[in-house]
């Protein structure tokens, strides 16, 4: 078969700018894994039903798997691997160490990333609101409870933290909160 | 106690919250190629002819495999050595792999597939268990006990048919548990390199490496001694890991012919195929009883739907009829159990391996009993429950037995004397209770030696590395490892470091199955880890002149008791022990003791002590839709001690949640292609999407209570609760929604369907209920007969008479 020709693109990961090039059928979940070495975030079914490789794309959870690494165009992804900043994790990644919401560890990534843009977008969110948020998520670990407590413990443990330090830690951090700030979600799918 | 029994982030915790836990996908060698599985389109068929030659031309393809690269059988259990990596010339199932394709990448592999030529001439294809029991040939295997027959079971223990007899009533129910897989979020994936001295190495998503590491020496014929195999951490196991499979022997293989790394990865429809899952069974419970609830015997036979390997099966047919006397007491029990093949991806062990299938038969029987004979379900329970430090009719020794606190802890929380049959239509509770092993009493090979291994390396730096062949699949092994030798030495679990489940480095642990690590693998830690202490404690004594029984180690010092300002650091004392003894290595092994059971096939049941689980299900039927909504659960487990209750609750919630999900939605069941394709017999949902599975919003809120009586026999009395908390729960939802709206769905799933077929039956005047008629009438061989303990029996079968009679169903 021919040997496909690569695409060429630049986009920010974690806060960093990158140059990709990639086969251009690639997706975003297998760009991230096979050519930028960003395995923290994880495949488990192929066609978008287990959320194991959710990441962030302009600060809105996708599926990775169901997203091309040509649409990434200029655009700002944000992976389990980006969630600490300044050598400490992010107050989720804590909560969810504490209490127990990562079991085998393999959808984590993706409930961790989901739960970002929960938190980022509703501070405060109920139970109900965390388990809409995470329905797309599957988990076969847990059972889920010790997921929606950690995602509460991180709302009332560290509130206003949790609010700043992503976003005004770093120069690329800031670049990412912009970023944000200046997308608007219904841009979206 | 500093450590054990307080809550506490595992310590993989952050590698996992950080995306740096290394799967087996996650890795990528220096020159790695690929490799992609041909799979059988049919479901049993001979294997005519493979021609290759069209995939070897394509360019990027180094490499087509088929059965003759890889000739010789393998599989878990000696007894079923009937699985070759690649067919010789047989296909028992649509999945069953036929050739494999090694590539520069995955896509120019999987193209390639299409690109080899295989000519097949098709076989009857057996899709139902009755079909096999009743039709000998095709045989799908040239060995089993008769035709299709793969396993046939018949024990006695005591006169059964005496206790019967004499019973005030006999209950004659029949019961089906639909097959359901594991669906762990992570794919099997495996790569093999040769290493630089010319050996094999695999990484692999296993849950059990050492079996993996036996197989791999039989199937490639090398020295076991030449070939590494690592356990990379499980993204889920929960049993469907547990077995040798075709993709690790064919890349190991590959990777010897090319001296290359070769990855595979399976996709998510393989995994289905793979499957190794719970068994279908069909199973009747005959019970006798006393007016006042006492069981004078039982009776229990169970058809188990194979698939197409033996993988663990003779083991899961012993299962379906060996636990159900350690929850109560049963004076005589006979068990008559068969398992045959069929045309299907084979059946193996899913959590709870072969007794969630009979719990759910025995559980909801009980229910219809105390309906009966109108006692309370719970009084019911409380009043027939085994006697702790007793050895039951078929030889299982029970230890501690916390089962009636934890069915008082759960009725008192779900307020059962208020609520129980008398809450309005639509709205019912459930009780159910289980037990489960803490760890096989037997290896899968017989042997004599430990069933876990550990060594302690300790040096100047304070520093302590602990080695052991367990395999973390995500319920924590790494962290009670480390737990229990941190408790011994004094120190903090971040001054340990864990390596496990690498047969170059650890010793051997048999692996994560069976509920066995925390017991097995626990005990030989802290052996080892005494052991390290005592040489710690020779040379601190020596030097401070104070008795080595007055020494504490803890707080990462080691000081008199008597003075805690006498003592040094705990690394000093490393120092001083290194400097008197010399290099500083302990090890510790645990072995079960020895079962009481010695007649044939008693050893399937034995363990050092069980678990117990009791637990109450609300449910909320809607009569309309026969939708069944779970709005909470009430589970107390017996663990005997929680060395880390964040982990065990985790186990507990885990449990329940993939009992709703076996209870309700979760079927792996298969269907005909239509006509004008193949009529192949393939997966009715071999996807995520399709195949059912609870979310977050199906997630009922758990309340676990955990009893708490340190058994002498676990680690600081710990016993297991990986498995046992999901026994309960299926047959207490089935007979929760008896009690909402009065129809027995005695099978799984219980659909909302069934509901409404049982609802109408009722309003018809029918027996309202949906199961299974009747069992088929299998003439089982006479059975074994072992009088039990009370009838003067040592764990010993009677002589069998010439002539053995048929045993009538």
């Amino acid at each position: 078969m021919p040997m496909p020709r690569h695409a060429s693109i630049t986009l920010t990961v974690n806060g960093e700018p990158v140059d990709a090039a990639f086969a251009p059928y690639k997706t975003l979940l297998e760009v991230l894994r096979e050519d930028l070495h960003l395995c923290g975030t994880k495949h488990g079914c192929e066609l978008g039903e287990c959320g194991a490789c959710a990441v962030l794309l302009d600060g809105q959870p996708v599926l990775s798997c169901l997203v091309l690494g040509l649409e990434c165009e200029g655009r700002i992804v944000t992976t389990v691997e980006g969630l600490a900043s300044d050598g400490r994790l992010h107050p989720l990644q804590e909560t969810f160490a504490d209490l127990g919401a990562a079991q085998c560890g393999y959808c984590t990534p993706g409930f961790l990333v989901t739960a970002k843009a929960l938190l980022d977008e509703t501070p405060h969110p109920t139970r109900e609101q965390i388990k809409e948020a995470l329905s797309g998520n599957l988990c076969r670990c847990t059972g889920y409870q010790q997921i929606f407590e950690a995602v509460e413990a991180a709302i009332e443990g560290s509130a206003e933290s949790l609010a700043l330090r992503p976003t005004t830690a770093t120069p690329q951090a800031a670049n990412v909160a912009r970023a944000f700030q200046a997308s608007d979600p219904s841009d979206q799918q | 106690m500093n450590i054990i029994g307080k809550p506490r982030r595992r310590v993989d915790a952050r590698a996992k919250v950080t995306g740096q836990t290394i799967f087996a996908d996650d890795l990528m060698l220096p020159r790695m190629v690929h490799c992609k599985l041909l799979r059988s389109p049919l479901p049993h068929a001979r294997v005519l002819s493979i021609d290759a030659s069209r995939a070897l031309a394509q360019p990027g393809v180094y490499l087509v495999l088929t059965g003759g690269d890889v000739p010789i059988p393998y599989g878990i259990l000696p007894v079923s050595q009937d699985e070759h990596a690649l067919a010789i010339d047989r296909v028992r199932f649509v999945g069953d792999p036929v050739a494999a394709v090694v590539a520069r990448d995955e896509l120019t592999a999987f193209a390639a597939l299409d690109l080899v030529d295989v000519r097949y001439e098709p076989l009857h294809t057996f899709a139902a268990p009755e079909d096999s029991l009743t039709r000998d040939e095709p045989r799908i295997h040239e060995y089993g006990d008769r035709g299709n027959v793969h396993k046939m079971v018949s024990l006695n223990f005591g006169d059964v048919d005496r206790a019967l007899g004499e019973a005030d009533r006999v209950f004659d129910d029949t019961f089906f548990y639909q097959g359901n897989t594991h669906l762990p979020i992570e794919q099997h994936a495996a790569v093999a390199a040769v290493d630089p001295d010319g050996k094999l190495v695999l990484w692999s998503s296993t849950q059990t490496p050492h079996y993996v590491h036996r197989a791999l020496a039989k199937a490639l014929a090398m020295p076991a001694a030449h070939i590494r195999v690592i356990a990379t951490p499980n993204g889920g196991g929960f049993g469907g890991k547990s077995d040798p499979f075709n993709h690790e022997v064919v890349i190991a293989k590959a990777a010897l012919l090319l001296d290359r790394p070769v990855k595979i990865c399976l996709t998510r429809e393989e995994v289905f195929y793979c499957h190794r899952g719970r068994h279908p069974v069909l199973m009747r419970f005959r019970t006798g009883v006393t007016r006042d609830g006492t069981i004078t015997g039982m009776h229990v036979q169970t058809l188990l739907d194979g698939g197409a390997y033996g993988s663990y099966g003779v083991a899961s047919t012993f299962y379906t009829g060996a636990l159900q006397t350690v929850t109560y007491h049963i004076p005589s029990y006979r068990f008559q159990g068969c398992r045959v093949f069929t045309n299907k991806p084979p059946c193996g062990p899913k959590r709870g391996h072969g007794t969630p299938q009979s719990r759910f038969g025995q559980e909801i029987q009980l229910d219809k009993i105390a309906e009966s004979l109108a006692i309370d379900p719970a009084e019911l329970r409380l009043r027939i429950v085994e006697r702790p430090d007793t050895l039951t009719a078929n030889y299982l020794r029970v230890g501690t037995i916390g089962l009636a606190e934890c069915v008082r802890r759960v009725t008192k929380s779900a307020d059962w004397n208020n609520r129980f049959r008398k809450m309005p239509v639509g709205r019912g509770l459930g009780l159910a209770c289980s037990s489960y092993l803490s760890g096989a009493g037997l290896p899968i090979y017989w042997n004599d030696m430990p069933h876990s291994g550990v060594q302690l390396k300790l040096d100047r730096s304070g520093g302590v590395t602990a080695f052991c062949g367990a395999t973390e699949i995500g319920q924590g092994s790494d962290d009670v490892l480390v737990a229990c030798v941190a408790e011994v030495l004094g120190i903090e679990p971040i001054d340990i470091r864990a390596v496990t489940g690498d047969t170059d480095l650890t010793p051997v642990d048999l692996g994560s199955y069976s509920s066995r690590v925390t017991l097995m693998m626990g005990n030989a830690a802290i052996q080892a880890a005494e052991r390290a202490r005592d040489q710690l404690a020779a040379a601190v004594s020596r030097k401070l002149s104070i008795p080595a029984e007055r020494l504490v180690f803890a707080e990462r010092r080691v000081f008199d008791s008597a003075d805690p300002t006498v003592g040094m650091s705990f690394a000093e004392a490393v120092c001083l022990a290194e400097a008197r003894f010399g290099t500083i290595g302990t090890t510790g092994s645990y072995t079960p003791p020895q079962s009481a059971a010695r007649f044939k096939g008693g050893g399937v049941g034995p363990s050092p002590t069980y678990s117990y689980t009791a637990s109450v299900v609300e449910v909320v039927v809607d009569p309309s839709t026969g939708w069944v909504e779970i709005p909470r659960v009430w589970i107390a487990h017996d663990i005997g001690r929680a060395l880390n209750p964040v982990l065990v609750r985790g186990q507990v919630e885990g449990s329940v949640y993939m009992a709703i999900g076996e209870a309700l939605m979760e079927e792996q069941t298969f269907r005909r292609l239509p006509p004008r394709l193949s009529q192949a017999l393939v997966h009715k949902f071999p996807s995520m999407l399709e195949y059912k599975s609870p979310t977050t919003m199906d997630m009922p809120e758990v309340f676990t209570e955990l009893v708490e009586h340190p058994d002498p026999r676990g680690p600081f009395g710990a016993k297991e609760v990986g498995q046992g908390p999901l026994l309960p729960i299926m047959p207490a939802i089935a007979n929760a929604v008896y009690d909402a709206v009065g129809v027995r769905i005695d099978e799984v799933p219980i659909t909302p369907e069934k509901i409404l077929k049982a609802l109408d039956a009722k309003a018809a005047g029918r027996l309202p209920r949906v199961g299974p008629g009747s069992f088929p009438n299998i003439s089982w061989p006479a059975p074994l007969d072992v009088p039990p303990p009370w009838e003067g029996g040592d764990g010993t079968a009677r002589k069998l008479e010439k002539g053995s009679e048929k045993v009538k169903a």
